[in-house]
Parts: structure tokens; C-alpha cells; sequence
């Protein structure tokens, strides 16, 4: 299995953000996004899980039936936990295990993974944000899906969360799982590339930037 | 797939019923329209058993859409649609099932409701009987109309009353009929099922194409 992303680019309103962006992750690994605020880092995941279309490019993923219906197979985590705070941390999970299919840990051994054992009946709504960041980390266990889109996956969590976190992402990665995550905090990852974003700043204003752009 | 689509009817369903969700907003509604009717009108009784049917449906059709433009839009703020539309559900499935999830909360209620509602504006059980037909097979087609102006509600904030402006005027066939079929219990030339049939139809109709309108909606405004 590899992720493979073609000349991608990306336009928010009249600005390019990068340009001619190739990405290519095999199985095992994991791509470390980097690169100043505004360099497109989240815009990236998102082209990337199919939620936002590229300028130009294509995303596929080699190795499984429809290589273009990305999204199909990945996890996304964004800046925003999507949880119901009206519900317990537990019908969080447990709706999304059913909801994303392909059922991995059970609801409670993914929660005890997290270090949410024992919480599972608060509403979401009393959790600490560190809390709620965990809660999103484990909806990336119930369900078993090979590729991880992590935005910036660390927030909000506890020193001792982080390394967890960085346990967790490193058993994925040896059982062939695929992941790109963009962060400013150091992830301890292995094997991983690095991105940084911002060498593919467009060279002029991107309202000023011809259509046959100089490569 | 079916899990999926059970899974989230089950969620919304719970998110309606729980404290704050707002499923009981909309009989409440109803009920303060119906009441305050014959306050309105003044307490001719032959005219309100005229009228009664038309004053309960435009209560029960402005009651459906209360709630509707934060079903998309709630969704869309906590970041829950972006993990939704990733799952193998269709997203014409998702609208489908989040639709589904409001008739039974709003919707239903109303249909439930409307028989006790009726004796306040002097209606003949036999008008009685036939409103709540219509309401229960018109409610649905109000509600899957109303998917496609959530759906655009998702995309802009403070979507509220574009939604009502937006559904309104396409739930006026769905008014006609089902208006002209509770008529017919006070008597007419056109039996009571003409336009119950027309009406059955709009049903199917909206609830079929309402998901499909309300996916390519929120694929347009999303991209």
C-alpha cells in the first residue's frame, strides 16, 4: 500500500499556498508535516482525505480497490474532536465504531488504550479538552482503517498522553499502517520523512503567479 | 452499511430526545399556534371547524421546520460531518438517516398531538381522522424538503430563517393537497381520496429526492 499525491496545489481564496507538491508514503511509514502557520499544513490533510479539492493534482492510494476514494480508508483527525457533548465519551465511540465500519478494538479497550478507562459515562461535554483529544485518538482504534490524517494530533495532551500517542501511532506503523500528521511538536515517530511546507511557498504572489508557472 | 445508517438514526434520535435537543420544541410550538387561533379568530365555532384543518397544518408545517436549520449545521461547527462523509455511507444515506431521525422527533409528535389539538378548533371526527392522515403522510415530505435548506444552512452561519425562506415555497403542493383532502371530510364533490393519493405521492417523492438534493447541496457548498 502507498499514498502517492501528484503536483498537488492548493488555493485558499486568491492565494496559493503550495504548488507542485508531490507526497509519496509506503506502507509502514509516516509523513511529518511541517512548516510556519498558514503554510497550508491542515489544507494539505484535508485535500488529502478528499474533504477539500486540490487546485490541481491528484491523491491516490495504491494497493486497495477505488486508489481514489482515499477517504474511504483513512482516518481523519482534525483541530475539532467531533464529539456530541450531549453524549457520554462511551455513545461518542461506540457511534463512531459503527459509523466508520471495519470494527477494530471494542469500545472499552480502546478508552483503557487512551487512558479514559473509567470515564466512559460522563457526557463529553465534562471532559477536559485533554480528555476530549483522547477520546478522538481513540476513535482512531475502534475502527481499522490503514491510512491516519492527524492535524496536529497532539494538542491539548499531557506529557505522559504524548507518549502514549506516540506508542500508539508507532504500533500502526509496524502492523503496515500509513500516517501523515502535521505538527509543530516533535512526534517521535520511526520510520518517518519529513515535509516542510514551507519550501513550497509559490516564489511570487499568487495573484501575480501566469498559469504556466516556471517548472 | 445498515449499521451505519442505524448507528447514526440511533445518535441523532438520542441527541433530539436529550435535554437541550429540542425535539419537544416543536409540539410546544404547534400548540401555541393552534391556541392562540381562536383567540384571533373570536369564538365562531362553525367558522373555526371551517378553517381548523388549514390553521393545523400551517402550525404543524411551520412546527417541522423549527430545528431543521441546525441539523446539518451542528454537525458541520463540531467537526462531525468532515469524519461522517469519510464512512462508506453514501452521503444521500446520511442525509437520509438524519431526516428520518427528525420526522421521528419533530415530526411525528405533531401527528400524535394533533387529534387532541383538533377539539380546540371544533372539528368533526370525521375531519379529526382525516387531518391526522394527511399530517402523518405530509409531515414526511415537509421534513425531506426541508433536508435540502439544511443542508445550505450548513454552509453559512446564522442560517436560521433562510431555511423556512428557502423550504417554504416548496412545500406549497404538500399544503394544497393535503389541505384539500381534510376538506373533503366536510363535504365536496371530490372524494377524500383524490387528493390523499396526490398527496402520498408528493411523500414519496420528497423522500426519495430530498436526501439526493440534500448530498449534492452539501457536496457543492463543502467542496
Amino acid at each position: 500500500m502507498r499514498l502517492a499525491a501528484e503536483g498537488l496545489s492548493c488555493r485558499r481564496g486568491a492565494r496559493l499556498l503550495f504548488e507542485g507538491l508531490d507526497v509519496s508514503v509506503p506502507a509502514g511509514h509516516a509523513l511529518v508535516v511541517t512548516g510556519p502557520n498558514g503554510t497550508g499544513k491542515s489544507s494539505l490533510l484535508r485535500i488529502l482525505a478528499g474533504l477539500a479539492a486540490p487546485e490541481a493534482g491528484q491523491v491516490r492510494l495504491e494497493g486497495v480497490e477505488e486508489p481514489e476514494r482515499v477517504g474511504g480508508h483513512a482516518h481523519y483527525l482534525g483541530h475539532l474532536d467531533a464529539h456530541k457533548l450531549a453524549l457520554s465519551a462511551q455513545e461518542n465511540l461506540a457511534f463512531w465504531r459503527d459509523m466508520l465500519g471495519r470494527p477494530g478494538l471494542s469500545v472499552d479497550e480502546a478508552m483503557e488504550e487512551v487512558g479514559l478507562g473509567g470515564l466512559g459515562a460522563l457526557p463529553a461535554a465534562v471532559l477536559s479538552a485533554g480528555q476530549k483529544r483522547r477520546l478522538a485518538l481513540a476513535r482512531l482504534l475502534v475502527a481499522d482503517r490503514p491510512l491516519w490524517l492527524l492535524d496536529e494530533p497532539t494538542t491539548a495532551l499531557d506529557r505522559q498522553a504524548q507518549a502514549s500517542f506516540s506508542a500508539l501511532a508507532r504500533a500502526h506503523l509496524e502492523t503496515g499502517g500509513l500516517m501523515v500528521a502535521a505538527t509543530h511538536a516533535p512526534l517521535d515517530l520511526t520510520p518517518s520523512f519529513e515535509l516542510d511546507l514551507g519550501a513550497f511557498r509559490p516564489r511570487r504572489p499568487a495573484a501575480l503567479a501566469p498559469a504556466e508557472a516556471s517548472f | 452499511m445498515g449499521r451505519a445508517f442505524l448507528a447514526l438514526l440511533r445518535r441523532d434520535l438520542a441527541l433530539a430526545l436529550r435535554a437541550g435537543g429540542g425535539a419537544g420544541l416543536g409540539v410546544v410550538f404547534f400548540l401555541a399556534v393552534v391556541v392562540i387561533t381562536p383567540f384571533a379568530i373570536g369564538p365562531d365555532l362553525a367558522l373555526l371547524a371551517r378553517i381548523g384543518p388549514a390553521i393545523l397544518w400551517i402550525g404543524a408545517l411551520l412546527a417541522s421546520l423549527i430545528g431543521l436549520d441546525r441539523l446539518f449545521a451542528a454537525d458541520a461547527e463540531d467537526g462531525s460531518l468532515d469524519v461522517m462523509v469519510m464512512a462508506d455511507l453514501p452521503l444521500e444515506l446520511i442525509a437520509g438517516a438524519k431526516g428520518l431521525a427528525h420526522w421521528i422527533a419533530t415530526g411525528l409528535p405533531l401527528v400524535v398531538a394533533a387529534p387532541v389539538l383538533s377539539l380546540l378548533l371544533n372539528l368533526s371526527p370525521a375531519s379529526i381522522g382525516a387531518l391526522t392522515l394527511t399530517l402523518l403522510v405530509g409531515t414526511p415530505a415537509i421534513t425531506f424538503l426541508g433536508l435540502v435548506g439544511a443542508a445550505f444552512a450548513a454552509a453559512f452561519r446564522r442560517g436560521g430563517l433562510l431555511v423556512a425562506v428557502l423550504v417554504m415555497p416548496l412545500t406549497i403542493p404538500v399544503l394544497i393537497f393535503a389541505v384539500a383532502a381534510t376538506g373533503t371530510a366536510l363535504g365536496g364533490t371530490v372524494a377524500f381520496g383524490t387528493p390523499f393519493r396526490v398527496l402520498l405521492g408528493l411523500s414519496l417523492a420528497c423522500i426519495v429526492l430530498g436526501p439526493v438534493a440534500a448530498a449534492a447541496a452539501l457536496r457543492a457548498t463543502r467542496g
